[in-house]
């Protein structure tokens, strides 16, 4: 591999500025949401004390988990010695950072009471899942910082390995610790279940590496970059192969619920009659978010189209973000089973499927976090040599043969 | 002297001895009882309150414990405060439920609310520790320390917690509710710090219809431990092994 050089870019094309303002005017939409429902409370959200968690919450899981994920390009560089994709790595991380702080946004601001950070961040609970995962993401955003120093200074270069070991695992326990906000709740029959950390993992592989697709072709076909067919090639099949382990994860996990009777309930609701929740499994996360994916990763009439791997990887964020909403939203619908066998009425809807309407503001909310992780990559990059200023097939393989 | 000798002064003397601890026992327990917690002192784990409800008492359509909650704790009916929060973001601190078996068609009533479980799901899961069970097993919020996640309301597997959606007026002084925090049945723990029992229970024993009893799970001579140990009770979602504060009988 010759030596590569990196480049910030240059970040004065009108393109460039737009692609800002437009980032930037999502952003100050979620702003604008947040003040709109810490000024008046929650009330003015499709929130209630029957689906607690909205759509907020699906955005910033999602980037929680995708932020995980969109470090697999550096991680396979520093831990299983890919020299191939050691030139893409400080993008990943610092897209990992972007996507983290942006979910986190999200998170913090959806709180009851958000001027109280402080309280969260001072005082744990060290039974609390939740509070393990505020370490774990702090810790995150720490070692991956320090992975991102040492890969862009030269003088720290050799420590960069031990690094990139370090936020490896601290990833893989970070996701295991989102997964388990929802696989240690033994009141709800959709979660309750082990698999959920490992298949959060597996997620995370796919929804963080789609966008890293995405961000990289875009960054070098508007930048005018090279980016060759060796390491376009591994993007492609990496994606294909993760795709793979999520459809597996999520087999079995409804394997698992279907098999016990008592869970047949809820498996139901999901997969047949629950209305919106059934659309979104089936259209959204199985054949939107799996299926399609698969066939224009894996069908050889695509091999070589960008635009196919490009629109895999937005298939896949949908279906990962449908994803999500069947299972926050879905698993909070389906009411608890307290009396097996008894039909439960009460004036605080017991024993009926719960409503959920997002509303605007939440929506802006979800959205200008997931701008505000894009607007914070696209200034990186202008800010700091990220990506290589060429990495076509003669710069990185050393057996081509051009 | 022989063991059998030994024995038999043993046991006579610890017959003596158990008399004894007999004649001084009640006046003890009339020193308890008349001595009110001081407001400085801690919750003490030699009490455990619950409640005991007998379902075949309580009647459909009856909502007494519900409106003497709401009056003593100043949340829902027809003055809430809650004034632009729809129906399903009120909060409920109790509420009654109606039960239909699904192949007999028995209908069946019960008020629900938090079960002050000994090992509170809502507890365990709280970032900050705001979600906190007292000494005597009853379980709070502190108000103060809440941000408002909400990850109790999806660990409870009672759903006995609401999240105040809106700035709120005219609260009572000592059941302070707080817009963006979590709450909950407190026991009425304003009242049973003096001595007192939960409005609810008092309410439904006031009217006559005497479904629902309050008192220390762990005194053996409560009317609550004696019910208990002569009828039984069931917990609601036994399967978690929570072992709720809250029992029911005839469910």
């Amino acid at each position: 591999m010759k030596t590569l050089t990196y480049k910030m870019i240059d970040g004065n094309s009108s393109g460039y500025l737009a692609l800002l303002a437009i980032l930037g005017l999502f952003v100050l939409a979620g702003a604008t949401a947040f003040f709109y429902m810490e000024h008046n409370g929650h009330w003015v959200t499709g929130m209630s004390n029957q689906v607690v968690w909205g759509i907020p919450h699906v955005f910033a899981v999602f980037l929680i988990v995708s932020a995980s994920g969109a470090l697999n390009v550096a991680s396979i560089s520093s831990v299983f010695n890919r020299k191939i994709y050691k030139p893409l790595a400080p993008l990943s991380a610092v897209l990992a950072l972007t996507l983290l702080l942006g979910g986190l946004t999200i998170l913090v601001l959806d709180l009851g009471r958000p001027d109280r950070l402080i309280v969260a961040m001072t005082k744990y609970n060290f039974k609390s899942i939740f509070a393990w995962n505020m370490i774990l993401y702090n810790g995150f955003l720490a070692i991956v910082g320090v992975y991102v120093w040492f890969m862009l200074e030269r003088k720290m270069n050799k420590f960069s390995r031990y690094a990139g070991f370090a936020a490896f695992f601290w990833r893989l326990i970070l996701t295991t610790g989102t997964g388990a906000i929802f696989g240690f709740l033994v009141a709800r029959d959709a979660y309750d279940v082990a698999i959920m950390a490992p298949m959060f993992i597996i997620m995370s592989f796919a929804y963080g590496l789609a966008i890293f697709n995405i961000v990289t072709i875009a960054i070098y076909s508007w930048t005018d970059r090279q980016l060759g067919d060796v390491i376009f090639e591994r993007l492609r099949t990496l994606l294909g192969v993760f795709i793979g382990a999520v459809f597996y994860f999520v087999t079995v996990y409804h394997l698992t619920k279907l098999y016990a009777t008592k869970h047949h309930g809820v498996e139901n609701f999901i997969l047949v009659d629950g209305g919106i929740y059934t659309t979104l499994f089936w259209l959204g996360q199985v054949i939107i978010g799996l299926l399609i994916p698969a066939i224009l990763v894996f069908h050889p009439a695509f091999a070589k189209s960008r635009k196919a791997l490009v629109s895999a990887s937005v298939l896949v964020i949908a279906g990962g973000l449908s994803q999500m909403y069947v299972t926050i939203i879905g698993g909070q619908a389906y009411p608890l089973e307290m009396f097996p066998g008894k039909i439960i009425e009460s004036s605080f809807f017991d024993g009926g499927i719960k409503a959920y309407t997002p509303s605007l503001p939440e929506l802006a909310l979800g959205l200008g976090g997931f701008a505000l992780s894009l607007l914070m990559i696209a200034l990186a990059i202008k800010v700091l040599r990220l990506i290589p200023d060429n990495l076509s097939d003669a710069e990185i393989d050393p057996h081509h043969k051009a | 002297m022989s063991h059998q000798e030994t024995d038999i002064s043993r046991r006579q003397f610890l017959g003596k001895a158990a008399a004894a601890g007999l004649m001084i026992a009640p006046g003890v327990m009339l020193y308890k009882v008349a001595q009110a917690r001081a407001p400085e002192m801690p919750a003490s784990s030699s009490n455990r309150w619950g409640m005991l409800i007998d379902t075949s008492k309580c009647a459909t359509g009856c909502s007494d414990c519900v409106t003497a909650c709401q009056t003593e704790n100043g949340w829902g009916g027809e003055n809430s405060n809650e004034v632009h929060s729809a129906p399903t973001q009120q909060a409920h601190w109790i509420r009654k439920v109606k039960l239909t078996d699904k192949q007999t068609g028995h209908v069946q009533s019960l008020p629900l609310m938090c079960q002050h479980c000994e090992n509170p799901p809502c507890v365990d899961v709280c970032p900050t520790g705001a979600s906190m069970k007292r000494a005597d097993g009853i379980v709070l919020v502190d108000k103060h320390i809440c941000i408002g996640c909400r990850y109790c309301m999806m660990a409870c597997p009672y759903k006995a917690r609401s999240f105040i959606h809106e700035e709120l007026h005219n609260q009572i002084p000592y059941a302070p509710r707080g817009k963006g925090t979590v709450e909950s049945c407190t026991m009425c723990v304003q009242r049973v710090d003096n001595n007192g029992t939960p409005a609810c229970v008092e309410a439904c024993n006031s009217e006559g219809h005497k479904a629902m009893y309050f008192g220390d799970l762990n005194d053996p001579s409560s009317d609550i431990s004696k019910r208990l140990k002569e009828y039984g009770a069931t917990e609601i979602r036994a399967d978690l092994e929570l072992n709720t504060g809250v029992r029911y009988q005839g469910i």
